[in-house]
């Protein structure tokens, strides 16, 4: 049986996102069995970029406004400057022909890695499944990454 | 070294090498062997150690002017 790898994706910037793809698919190429959790401020990568969330009171709008997300949307944890940081950022990357996240997240799907979307932080948020992206495999909570860390031979926080 | 398949992984940084390789290693028969060429220093220790992991042979590395080539043996 493959080795399990699991990455708990709690930040929500693009730098660690991209870190948290690269071991993913590092490891998914490694013949492991991947799967990653996204909590609280990592369910941002996930999230649709177009459309608008809805949400009830006007607590969660106001942060569902302020934290829009969608992986177009996410600053770099540091130097982001306004976003002129994330561009000089992405044309670095572009550079050296990296790709770009998007990208990264179509090659962890297509190497098995699972996606899993934190139902806690979901319903904290009042976030429903319609502002994510069709890659989600499941939504779960704390049992559901435990079960599978447990087995795990690598488990990540980022 | 003779190789039944050349991977080019010029201006890839990891782990892009290493996920092209993996890929690439799908294709070949067991007992083939696939030459990836690269510019990434990395390579040197990802390669044998993607092997180690894998369980496939890495047969060696030829290293000239900043570029290698990884030889290695699909074995199963």
């Amino acid at each position: 049986m493959a080795e399990k790898v699991t990455v708990i994706v709690f930040s929500g910037e693009l730098d660690k996102a991209i870190a948290a793809f690269n071991i993913a698919i590092g490891a998914a190429s490694m013949g492991m069995e991947v799967s990653m959790f996204f909590t609280f401020w990592g369910l941002n990568i996930l999230k649709k970029n177009q459309g608008s969330i809805r949400s009830k009171g006007i607590m969660r709008k106001m942060l569902n406004f302020m934290n829009r997300g969608g992986s177009k949307r996410m600053p770099l944890s540091k130097f982001h400057m306004f976003g002129i940081g994330k561009w000089m950022m992405k044309r670095l990357m572009k550079d050296v022909n990296s790709p770009q996240i998007e990208e990264l997240m179509a090659m962890a799907k297509e190497t098995g890695v699972k996606f899993i979307a934190c139902t806690n932080t979901m319903g904290m948020m009042g976030l429903s499944k319609e502002a994510f992206l069709p890659e989600v495999d499941s939504f779960a909570g704390t049992a559901a990454y435990l079960a599978e860390a447990r087995e795990g031979k690598v488990n990540l926080f980022i | 070294m003779k190789a039944d398949a050349t991977l080019d992984c010029i201006g890839l940084y990891c782990p892009m090498p290493i996920y092209h390789m993996a890929n690439k290693l799908k294709e070949l028969e067991p007992g083939q062997v696939l030459e990836v060429l690269a510019d990434d220093e990395g390579i040197k220790v990802d390669a044998p150690a993607w092997c180690r992991t894998t369980g496939n042979e890495m047969l060696g590395i030829e290293e000239k002017a900043g570029e290698y080539k990884v030889y290695i043996k699909k074995t199963k």
